[in-house]
């Protein structure tokens, strides 16, 4: 229980050397390294884990290795990862097999594994050290930092690693000078809305009432984004910290966070956290002697895209339906429980603690001249390095999907990028040099969104991508205002009958008319964003439309109604494997002796013959 | 009233709404902690939180038909998730959750009668560098193909695979 700020960074100055030895090996062991994101996860990290474990043991070096799992090291599709320090080598795409030559060339007897070490695609260079990998070279973490380099269980290692540090020195300012300084530093909302943050806490602060709330949103709903979830699972204290700077600036005692029960890790972790800084007095009452008194509650979504939206959030905390109400009032005047809240997305929270820690002229160095500091991405899709990424605001498309992204899987060419999820549109080739920020987004027709960005190739249809985004916001609509319900609705059903083959051109100015009457008349922002990516698509990919319609043809062969699969009866070998691969019993021949044919009357266009034939003979038109 | 669950049951219900005694609003905490250990919300569980919440059975009905993390019905001894997330979907995820309605004969959010399988369709699960991904009682199946899921299914029908 630490009782005062000195106490405290008494303890730290320990945390930060043992951290460091982690690092720089002055303890005189050698350290390894796990990635514990999601990614590698799925990807097998605790097999490797549990290898490395009996392999260290077997070759009797456990007294001078130390194994860590730590968060999300971004680079998902390399993963799973294994660093070895103090030398800092990473090696990639690591199999269970591989773990016993790790063991024994390099932890036994210092021999670098070649073969596993990254080779970049465009030179062929090995490259040994993680920071030097072209996909890290233009990134800087600031909302993501700690992720990657600390263990999330403990609390020690975050506070090691210049946990509240940030906190800390707030605590010394004046709460206006606390406001102060979160306005200077530019930081926007970073949920995609982009409000200034600082007006907002300056707002609650105006506030003369008994009780206030920060509320810190972890409802990411956008589908292609886990931005939030690896700053809640890979650093908790950071969120907290920022959270409880937010609570001391606008004169709070209770913060909320609200996460979506689809991330259980991320729950597990905060409340964990919260639990143990409660036990050392860096939440609670009082905290480190200056009076300021602080406690964090955990709620839990429970599946509604909606409740991302602020009010309907704050209606879900509430226990009723999460449905959106009129605003104003604004939550900063009457938000939970009727008292002055503000509403703050994870990522906005984690990177207020660097503002205090390093200053507001070391977070204004990046970023532009209306959008100051990083944003996360989750780069996702036909790119070839899927993964997290912060990059400095300013930095272009084409730079984050080339250089960091690694361009496209396969050699495909690029199609287009889709930003803000279904609140955004997509951007194109010539869009590629905008460099990413609020207003530039904006202005070239999309907009930043929580950071979602999906890479899409040659072989993604737009009509059926704007379709998907409108199902889903079609069932993700709450209801409760007719321009979003209905409207929704009818958007969706014009989009399939189009790529149905029943479309005609009149759906252009359906479409364009019901998306007018969502914008200007939804209650939130969900319907009056909705039509966002049809309206894109349509601006950059009228031709493809127009193709669904007059030629029912899909240019990208991916909507079903519009394509027939067939058998090349030269390159047929007769080997049946189709036929056994077809869950409709509709391919027809005689193993060795005919061709196959598919019977198009009962073929449900699944793809199962095309992936099994050997032969290539199967093709889509 | 007179519950219609078994004793054992009710008495979990009313365990667990009596964990957030201290709540200004716990409706929503209560729900989640019943869909997680008791399996789902039926009618009669309502009813129970009613009597303990003093909240209406028609505004907790409200509740649990809004958000799609509460279910009515009880789900299969396994869950199958197809991921549908957008680096999911243009990955192929929609070939995925098609090839598993088929082979299992339900729609998406459907239980097989012998209430071995049922099929979710699960929106972003921030496994992108899988995609398309697959969870089946929250084990993960990276990249799956269209070509394993008769595999997969076989796997989990024959009871071979351990639950995770």
């Amino acid at each position: 229980m630490y009782r005062s700020a000195e106490e405290l960074q008494k303890s730290i100055a320990t945390y930060t050397r043992e951290l460091d030895e982690k690092f720089n090996g002055e303890d005189g062991k050698r350290y390894v390294m796990l990635c514990g994101g999601t990614g590698c996860m799925a990807a097998n990290s605790m097999g490797l884990k549990e290898k490395l474990e009996s392999y260290i043991e077997k070759y009797g070096i456990a007294d001078r290795v130390g194994i860590r799992m730590v968060g999300c090291f971004g680079m998902c599709s390399q993963g799973p990862f294994v660093r070895i320090f103090p030398e800092n080598t990473l090696y990639r795409l690591v199999k269970e097999e591989d773990i016993e030559e790790i063991v024994f060339d390099d932890l036994l007897n210092g021999k670098v594994v070649d073969r596993l070490v990254y080779e970049d695609p465009a030179t062929g260079e090995k490259i040994r050290k993680m920071e030097d990998i072209p996909f890290y070279k233009k990134q800087k973490r600031i909302a993501l930092h700690g992720c990657g380099v600390i263990d999330p269980n403990r609390i020690e290692e975050a506070l090691g690693c210049g946990g509240y540090q940030g906190l800390m020195k707030a605590l010394t300012m004046d709460r206006a000078d606390v406001i102060k300084a979160v306005l200077d530093s530019g930081l926007r909302g970073r949920g995609g809305g982009g409000f200034p943050t600082g007006r907002k806490w300056q707002f609650a602060y105006n506030q003369d009432s008994d009780e206030k709330y920060v509320v810190c949103n972890g409802d990411e709903g956008d589908p292609g984004a886990f931005m939030d979830r690896s700053a809640l699972e890979d650093n908790p204290l950071g969120v907290i910290e920022g959270m409880a700077i937010a609570g001391y600036a606008i004169g709070a005692r209770d913060g909320y966070f609200y996460i979506r029960a689809e991330y259980p890790r991320a729950v597990e972790r905060i409340k964990n956290t919260i639990a143990k800084a409660e036990e050392l007095g860096l939440l609670g009452d009082d905290i480190l002697g200056t009076g300021f008194s602080f406690h964090a509650h955990l709620r839990l979504g429970a599946g509604a895209f909606v409740c991302g939206e602020e009010t309907a959030l704050l209606n879900s905390i509430m226990g009723l339906r999460g449905m959106p109400r009129a605003r104003p009032p604004f939550p900063a005047v009457s938000g939970l429980w009727g008292k002055p809240t503000i509403v703050n997305n994870v990522e906005t929270l984690a990177s207020v603690p660097y503002i205090f820690r390093e200053g507001v002229e070391e977070f204004t160095k990046y970023g532009t001249e209306r959008s100051k500091g990083t944003k996360v991405f989750c780069l996702g899709g036909k790119v070839v390095n899927v993964g997290l990424v912060e990059i400095p605001m300013g930095t272009t498309l084409r730079e984050l999907i080339f250089d960091i992204g690694g361009g496209i899987q396969d050699g495909k060419r690029f199609k287009a990028i889709q930003t803000g999820g279904p609140s955004g549109g997509c951007l194109t080739e010539e869009d590629l040099d905008t460099p990413i920020d609020f207003d530039n987004m904006v202005a070239a027709g999309s907009m930043m969104g929580s950071g979602g960005a999906i890479v899409m190739d040659e072989d993604n249809c737009m009509v059926d991508v704007a379709k998907f985004y409108m199902g889903f916001i079609c069932d993700e609509s709450c209801g409760k205002c007719s321009p979003c319900r209905i409207g929704t609705k009818r958007m969706l059903e014009i989009l399939n009958r189009i790529t149905s083959g029943a479309g005609t051109m009149q759906d252009f100015d359906d479409l364009e008319e019901i998306a007018a009457a969502c914008k200007t008349n939804s209650l939130c922002a969900l319907g009056q964003t909705s039509a966002n990516p049809i309206l894109s698509t349509i601006a950059h990919f009228r031709d493809e439309y127009i193709a669904h319609i007059q030629d029912k043809k899909c240019p990208a062969k991916v909507c079903k109604d519009l394509i027939t699969y067939t058998i090349d009866p030269d390159k047929c070998r007769k080997c049946s494997m189709c036929s056994r691969a077809c869950p409709m019993e509709t391919i027809h021949g005689q193993p060795g002796k005919t061709v196959f044919e598919i019977d198009q009357s009962n073929c449900i266009k699944c793809g199962m013959c095309l992936a099994s034939c050997k032969f290539d003979a199967i093709s889509i038109d | 009233m007179v519950s219609k669950l078994n004793g054992a049951a009710e008495k979990q219900i009313v365990e667990i709404c009596d964990r957030y005694k201290g709540e200004k609003t716990p409706l929503i905490m209560i729900l989640s902690d019943i869909q997680r250990e008791y399996g789902y919300v039926p009618l009669e569980v309502q009813e129970i939180v009613s009597a303990k919440t003093g909240i209406s059975v028609a505004e907790i009905y409200g509740v649990v038909t809004f958000y799609s993390f509460f279910s009515l019905e009880p789900k299969g001894k396994n869950v199958i998730g197809c991921c549908l997330g957008t680096a999911c979907y243009v990955k192929g995820g929609q070939r995925i959750i098609d090839q598993f309605s088929e082979i299992l004969g339900i729609k998406p959010g459907q239980t097989t009668e012998d209430g071995l399988f049922t099929l979710d369709a699960l929106r972003c699960i921030g496994a992108c560098a899988a995609a398309p991904a697959v969870t089946i009682n929250g084990k993960i199946y990276a990249r799956v193909n269209v070509k394993d899921i008769p595999d997969i299914v076989a796997e989990y029908r024959e009871g071979a695979v351990a639950h995770v």
